[in-house]
């Protein structure tokens, strides 16, 4: 049984997809660096700094594992946001060059691309709110410089068809970036079997702590920063640069959190994919089973759904339904959730958001049924 | 707590004010780019005061009933008045207390009241 504290404040939290909730193995690694650890990486010679160096590169170890890519193609972030923007800024684009997104991309996936002089090019969601994956194909050309796609939508769920659309771009001689932010945290992911030439997720949505991100790279990349770390040879008017990863991170990084995230990966595995995708199935079958009964609710299901039903209910806006559901003290999401042009395609102003993970149980969408019946007594 | 009270879902419900105004002074519209509120507000100003408001808004029970019962006060007070009008006089006519995090939509409505005057008097 996995301890996690944030059980005891009886909160129903149904908010995973923003952020997941620690264990204590993650909070513990945190206070036990701070408390007996602290030093920085890659630079002393005493035993504290050697010894928070090696833990820190045992996390790029463990993530290399957790994905089967070599350490080397592990570059430590803040977050997938930032791991996205890294990619943006390695390449140059031109305006002749076309970047390919869907219309299920949080804004971490579509904005960075906005920047560049690339034309943006949308795959766009079928009746059901599946991909229309021939439509992909159409807009796959000689310009298509890069594919940038979600492996799980935070707003749906919606399980993309990914090794179709990255063999696809392959063969079409385009790369393809991953937004994992979602998946990462519900399904197993293989490097050598998947081969994206980027994968970007983030510790925070898979039990670990904020602040720490990954950007997995086939490929030599640019850095966006430049300082201390990342530097092979400095004189006074010039320098070289640290080959990859250390390249690619420059200045002290966030040590407690990378050190920590190993104990979340730990975590993950011990619990098992395999159990967390059982899991994660049966609640939200039970979710749809007792919100469908509702008539007053709209449920957005498509096919290949995971751990998240997005949904609104006849008369309200989901700020209202996410206070009432507060009330209740049943943690959810309201809003347009960093995806405005998806719900535009969806045709509502926002909804609102249940999203699941291993600690949650059926009580907890019991709690939030209870909430659901009084917001339909309140505006329906 | 509770947050919806009758006066509120009232106002949600059954908005004061709302339509457009065939005339108006100054029209703007107004966003909440968190959530996707909007509010269409036209605003009909004679000798300094606001003699006729009407809305159109999309939104959430707290911007909407907020907008409803600022709309009914403002008539007939002066535009210096109104741009002195400030989030605790909205909270009052809640008669609510407004958490953090519902604080925009609360003050939604009376943002795109001011606006409308700030841009009414700088036309001139």
């Amino acid at each position: 049984m996995i301890d996690f504290p944030f059980l005891k404040t009886g909160i129903h939290y149904l908010d995973n997809a923003a952020t997941t909730q620690k264990p204590a193995s993650v909070i513990n690694a945190i206070t036990e660096h701070y408390e007996n650890g602290t030093a920085n990486v890659h630079r002393g010679i005493h035993s504290l700094s050697e010894q928070a160096t090696d833990q820190y590169e045992a996390t790029r170890q463990a993530v290399a594992d957790f994905i089967n890519a070599k350490p080397e193609q592990i570059i430590f972030t803040k977050g997938t946001t930032e791991s996205i923007n890294i990619v943006a800024h390695s390449h140059d684009f031109t305006a002749e060059d076309e970047i390919i997104v869907s219309a299920l991309e949080h804004h971490s996936n579509l904005v960075p691309w906005q920047q560049t002089k690339a034309k943006l090019r949308v795959i766009p969601l079928k009746e059901d709110l599946s991909l229309d994956l021939e439509a992909y194909k159409k807009l796959l050309s000689p310009n298509t410089k890069l594919v940038a796609i979600t492996a799980m939508s935070n707003v749906l769920g919606t399980i993309t068809p990914l090794q179709e659309i990255i063999d696809l771009a392959h063969a079409n001689d385009t790369k393809v970036l991953v937004d994992a932010a979602q998946y990462a945290s519900h399904f197993a992911i293989d490097m050598q079997k998947l081969k994206p030439d980027f994968l970007a997720l983030s510790s925070h949505k898979m039990l670990g702590p904020t602040g720490v991100g990954i950007l997995y790279t086939a490929h030599d990349l640019k850095p966006m920063q430049f300082g201390g770390d990342m530097i092979l040879t400095v004189s006074q008017y010039e320098s070289t640069f640290a080959p990859m990863p250390t390249k690619m991170e420059a200045g002290t990084p966030n040590i407690a959190d990378v050190i920590a995230f190993k104990a979340a990966l730990e975590t993950l595995t011990k619990i098992g994919f395999d159990k967390i995708a059982t899991h994660d199935t049966e609640l939200l079958n039970y979710a749809i089973e007792k919100f469908s009964a509702h008539p007053e609710v709209t449920l957005y299901t498509p096919p290949n759904q995971a751990a998240v039903l997005s949904f609104n209910v006849k008369g309200s806006h989901p700020h209202d339904i996410a206070s009432v559901f507060n009330e209740f003290k049943v943690a959810i999401r309201s809003g347009q959730h960093c995806a405005e042009p998806l719900m535009n395609t969806l045709g509502v102003p926002a909804t609102a958001r249940m999203s699941f993970h291993i600690y949650n149980t059926t009580a907890d969408i019991d709690q939030a049924e209870k909430a659901l019946e009084k917001v339909i007594k309140l505006f329906s | 707590m509770d947050l919806y009270t009758e006066i509120i879902l009232d106002h949600y419900k059954d908005p004061q004010n709302s339509g457009t105004l065939t005339n108006p002074t100054v029209q703007v519209v107004e966003h909440n780019p968190t959530c996707g509120d909007k509010i269409h507000l036209d605003l009909k100003i004679t000798d300094n005061k606001v003699t006729q408001i009407a809305h159109e808004s999309e939104g959430c029970a707290i911007s909407i009933a907020s907008m409803s019962l600022v709309s009914d006060e403002i008539i007939g007070k002066s535009l210096e008045e109104i741009l002195k009008l400030d989030k605790d006089y909205i909270f009052e006519l809640l008669h609510v207390e407004i958490s953090a995090g519902r604080i925009k939509c609360a003050l939604l409505g009376l943002a795109a009241i001011k606006h409308a005057i700030l841009q009414h008097q700088q036309n001139g």
